[in-house]
């Protein structure tokens, strides 16, 4: 999302209006959607939080769960999205600058609250963990190994992993399963794939191949490249447990 | 003060706005309140709660909810943190709870392919027939958010499945209780909270 708007790129950049945030998550719920993320993409770099009259808006047609990012710096930010209806808050610059609100966060509201994004981004076949993501010209490596750092989040009491493959988002080609397996072999709290679903076997290949729990997709259904019902029925008929 | 249909007792969590719209989705009033003449006085009274059992104790203590919650006469539901609260106790912390379901929350045993918390959707086992459940079916997908659970004994009306089974559905005289949101699950838990709101009347 991008002043009020929500907005989609191609491997972070290049932005494009997809439409009204409360129209389209009331027509995503309404088709099965499982859960919605909202990321405010502007919040972090330009260092200021997110404006969030929206998340009530949308907190009041949803009859499915759904989590805010963007610009959540302590504990004052996250209550106030929380106490206005969304089920958890996703964090992702802001704990690589300071990880012990992680631990603040978690102990105050409850680690099912937490989530934690990390956008990985592979060079050289090693992955590392990026920040600041959402703008281009703000955009840098960490230097973080991508597998410390989710062991870390983890200690310090994340309860959910969001896990964006840089090098896959946007574009379609399929979701980063080999990634998402290794980094599975150390991850005891649920893992969501993030970035580079293209066709919905993309999807039953990310849960069968990766055992994530959940996989997250933007373009494929902004743009209506992949029905969601449908999609359903080709997961169920691949025996993955969805609902339908 | 006219009296609102539905309490919705505050014990501290934040997740208390998402019911709330889910509860205006079927035109029913709410009110938020630890008052205990309001919550005497409710048609319908709900128990939610996030976070951890003995903080959420502690808070119904503090303003006496402890001796009222359980000779509430109307119709009640805990959802998820709420139902352990109904039960005898927690092994979160080693809390006692209300003691109006028989066992205490364990916690969720974990793996690689069942990660704690339980977080997402898991389809219910229904072994008995209740109002409260009347039109979902077996099988049926609810959002369940959770570490800790109570076990399955005679007055569970539906069960899930986290490497073992574990209570998801309660009901014991006029105490109701889901380990998941119904808030939070769809057309099958605007269902629930509707057959709930429809008990008693």
């Amino acid at each position: 999302m991008k002043n009020g708007r929500v907005v989609k790129g191609v491997k972070f950049r290049d932005h494009e209006i997809v439409g009204d945030i409360v129209e389209l998550a009331r027509r995503y719920c309404e088709t099965g959607a499982d859960e919605l993320v909202f990321y405010d993409i502007t919040a972090s770099p330009d260092g200021r939080s997110v404006d969030r009259r929206w998340v009530t808006e949308v907190a009041a047609v949803l009859d499915i769960p759904f989590s805010v990012a963007g610009g959540i710096r302590n504990i004052a930010d996250a209550e106030d999205i929380l106490n206005r209806g969304a089920d958890k808050i996703s964090i992702n610059s802001p704990a690589l600058q300071r990880p012990n609100l992680i631990s603040e966060l978690a102990n105050r509201f409850g680690c099912q609250c937490v989530v934690i994004g990390i956008d990985s981004f592979e060079r050289n076949g090693e992955y590392h963990v990026f920040q600041n993501t959402g703008d281009p010209e703000k955009t840098s490596d960490t230097g973080f190994a991508t597998a410390t750092w989710l062991t870390r989040a983890i200690s310090l009491g994340a309860g959910e992993i969001v896990l964006n493959c840089m090098n896959m988002d946007g574009v379609r080609e399929g979701y980063d399963t080999r990634q998402l397996a290794n980094l599975r072999t150390n991850c005891e709290i649920p893992l969501v794939a993030s970035g580079g679903a293209g066709s919905m076997q993309h999807f039953a290949n990310v849960f069968s191949d990766a055992n994530v729990d959940g996989a997250l997709a933007a373009s494929v259904f902004h743009k209506r490249l992949i029905d969601i019902p449908e999609l359903k029925h080709f997961l169920k008929a691949a025996n993955i447990d969805v609902r339908i | 003060m006219v009296d609102s249909p539905v309490a919705i007792i505050d014990s501290g969590g934040a997740n208390i706005a998402s019911l709330r719209f889910a509860l205006q989705r079927l035109d029913a009033d709410s009110v938020l309140t630890t008052n205990t003449n309001v919550i005497r006085r409710a048609k319908h009274v709900i128990l939610p709660g996030v976070g951890a059992a003995a903080s959420a104790m502690h808070k119904l203590q503090k303003t006496g909810l402890d001796e009222v919650i359980p000779k509430l006469q109307q119709p009640v539901l805990g959802i998820c943190l709420g139902m352990q609260l109904l039960a005898d106790g927690s092994d979160e912390n080693d809390a006692n709870c209300l003691n109006i379901f028989a066992g205490s929350a364990t916690k969720l045993p974990g793996s690689v392919s069942h990660p704690v918390p339980n977080m997402g959707w898991c389809p219910l086992k229904i072994l008995q027939s209740n109002p409260l459940l009347s039109g979902i079916y077996d099988g049926a997908h609810f959002y369940f958010l959770h570490s800790y659970a109570l076990p399955v004994r005679g007055s569970t009306l539906a069960s899930a499945t986290h490497m073992g089974d574990f209570a998801a559905v309660i009901a014991e005289r006029n105490f109701y209780a889901t380990q998941f949101h119904p808030e939070r699950s769809g057309s099958a838990g605007s269902r629930l909270l509707k057959n709930f709101l429809e008990i008693g009347q």
